[in-house]
């Protein structure tokens, strides 16, 4: 396997591995995804049990703006990948919810919704809040060489009302932060705009279209793709990523690498091996996720409006590595069947249930200690959630269930492979995607940009900065 | 190759580039940039498919070239009759 040559080889089928091999096998680069699993989408993807399809990771696409609006991360993902807006059939959502013990924020796909809220709950923060909203629209959030700043700091200029600020953080955080208790001002700036400027929305049949529609155009633009390969070693030679030793033993090489991986996790593959740098930027914030799926509709509950509800019920939101094995004080609730799918409808109910996990408690558990637990904390979450829904009786959601799926940190780390099944990688993001060797380069999570959207631009800006623009212009 | 038809086959990029933009009324001496939503991400696309579809190099140092419709004609049509 010898002449096993690359332009580019790429680590990872996630949304960004796939987004850059797009990218470089439209222009002409002979370019090799390698997955380590059988199916394609990393962090985000989805399964079959006994027939029926599940996603995991996705609740919702973010960054969803209406056709014919311009300039934004969506509009510029489907001019890069030549995806016609069409093929990801993106449903809107209805509407979602902050939903704090005492206060609750609605916001849709309008921004003037929450302003509204905002205005009418902490009239107070009126001015803050808007001088906060321009800090955001100005920032240059794609900057690729910005200085890291404190959210936290930057928000403290504007509000001063630490609920208004903890239910602000609450949804940003539990969509993107692999950072406790605080988010570098840029991320916080990406996922303000990604889920409150912007909004939701979702294929009616899930993430399995927008991963179809990237690996059809990933093979039509004559892009390979080796899946059930993983890479196990990069070899480095003269502070360059000389060839890739892959789990069968075999090895290629290639011009320039892209991992997708997780920045510790391809620190790791590097023979020699970086890990002091590994361990120095590990993430550690881990979720667990509840499904439930019934044969009713759950606006048949009263549990027809929302979409998301980013729940909390203490005094102060705490976004940070679970105590115990889940921390069921704060979560988000997804609830599929409420996108607006017009005149079609899932044929089922599903509810799901994310809360913040711990990835040592899970870790090393026994086999049956391990299902026991997943059995008693499956109860735990989905109880806890049901504080911010209408009340519906015990007797009635039995009844109706018709099958159950839970993922774990343990699972996470299984299928992702992110180190402590973290589930938003590395708590430093490298923006500028480079390594300790001259031709690795980071896409995805650990670069930074985030979201599935946020995903597949990073895939397309790594590729283009590291690969395609340089010689752009070269005779 | 005349200038009238370089323009077509600028425009036939611009089109699969950014097929949510309207370029039926394109004005040839106005900047691109002026009339449409294109951001340097998509002037990098013109540049490579430029020389994925007909084998045409351009420089960086010469993007200003491609500032508008005339001026992509103007710089681009030679290069066209050379390769032809």
């Amino acid at each position: 396997m010898k002449d096993s040559h690359y332009d580019v080889a790429i680590i990872g089928a996630g949304m960004s591995g796939l987004a850059a091999g797009i990218r470089l096998a439209h222009f002409g680069r002979k370019v090799c995804i390698f997955e380590r699993h059988n199916a394609p989408g990393g962090l985000n993807s989805f399964y079959s049990i006994a027939g029926r399809k599940y996603d995991v990771g996705l609740h919702a696409l973010t960054n969803y703006v209406a056709p014919g609006v311009k300039g934004t991360p969506l509009g510029k993902l489907l001019r890069q990948l030549r995806i016609d807006r069409e093929e990801f059939a993106l449903r809107p959502q209805k509407q979602s919810r902050i939903a704090f013990r005492d206060c609750s924020l609605k916001f849709t796909n309008d921004f003037a919704v929450l302003e509204a809220e905002i205005a009418e709950k902490f009239p107070a923060q009126a001015d803050g809040w808007r001088s906060l909203v321009l800090a955001v629209k100005a920032y240059d959030d794609v900057s690729l060489d910005a200085k890291p700043l404190s959210a936290r700091k930057v928000i403290s200029h504007h509000l001063t009302d630490p609920l208004l600020i903890d239910m602000i953080f609450c949804p940003l955080m539990y969509y993107g932060s692999a950072q406790e208790r605080d988010m570098e001002f840029g991320q916080f700036v990406i996922m303000f705009k990604a889920l409150l400027l912007e909004g939701f929305a979702r294929p009616l049949d899930g993430v399995r279209v927008i991963i179809r529609v990237l690996l059809e155009k990933f093979r039509h633009a004559g892009g390979e793709r080796r899946m059930k390969c993983g890479v196990a070693h990069i070899i480095e030679e003269h502070a360059r990523a000389s060839r890739l030793v892959l789990d069968d033993g075999s090895e290629i090489t290639a011009g320039q690498v892209i991992s997708s991986i997780g920045f510790a996790e391809t620190m790791k593959l590097c023979a020699p091996p970086q890990t002091s740098a590994a361990e120095q930027n590990t993430g550690k914030l881990s979720y667990a996720e509840t499904i439930s799926v019934y044969n009713r509709q759950p606006a048949e509950w009263g549990w027809g409006d929302d979409t998301i509800i980013f729940f909390n019920d203490s005094d102060r939101f705490d976004y940070s590595q679970a105590r115990q094995p889940v921390d069921l004080r704060s979560g988000v609730i997804c609830l599929p069947n409420n996108f607006d799918y017009g005149s079609e409808q899932l044929p089922e109910g599903i509810f799901r249930v994310t809360s913040l996990a711990n990835y040592d408690l899970w870790a090393h558990l026994p086999e049956e200690i391990y299902q026991a637990e997943k059995r008693r904390w499956f109860g735990e979450i989905t109880r806890s959630a049901r504080r911010f829904l209408p009340p519906v009786d015990d007797a009635v959601l039995t009844t109706s269930q018709l099958a159950t799926d839970m993922f774990t940190p343990r699972t996470i780390r299984k299928f992702t492979g992110h180190l402590n099944g973290a589930i938003y990688g590395a708590p430093q993001k490298i923006r500028n995607g480079r390594t300790h060797l001259e031709n690795l380069y980071l896409c995805g999570t650990d670069q930074g940009f985030l979201g599935i959207i946020g995903a597949m631009l990073s895939g397309i800006s790594m590729a283009n900065f590291h690969v395609l623009q340089g010689s752009a212009g070269r005779s | 190759m005349t200038k009238d038809n370089c323009k077509k086959l600028v425009i036939d990029i611009i089109s699969d580039i950014a097929p949510d933009e309207d370029l039926t009324a394109i004005k040839p001496e106005i900047r691109l940039r002026d009339q449409l939503q294109l951001d340097s991400m998509d002037f990098l696309d013109i540049v490579m498919e430029l020389r994925k579809r007909h084998g045409i190099e351009v420089p960086e140092a010469d993007y200003g070239q491609l500032a508008s419709l005339e001026s992509c004609a103007e710089y681009l049509t030679p290069k066209f009759v050379a390769k032809a």
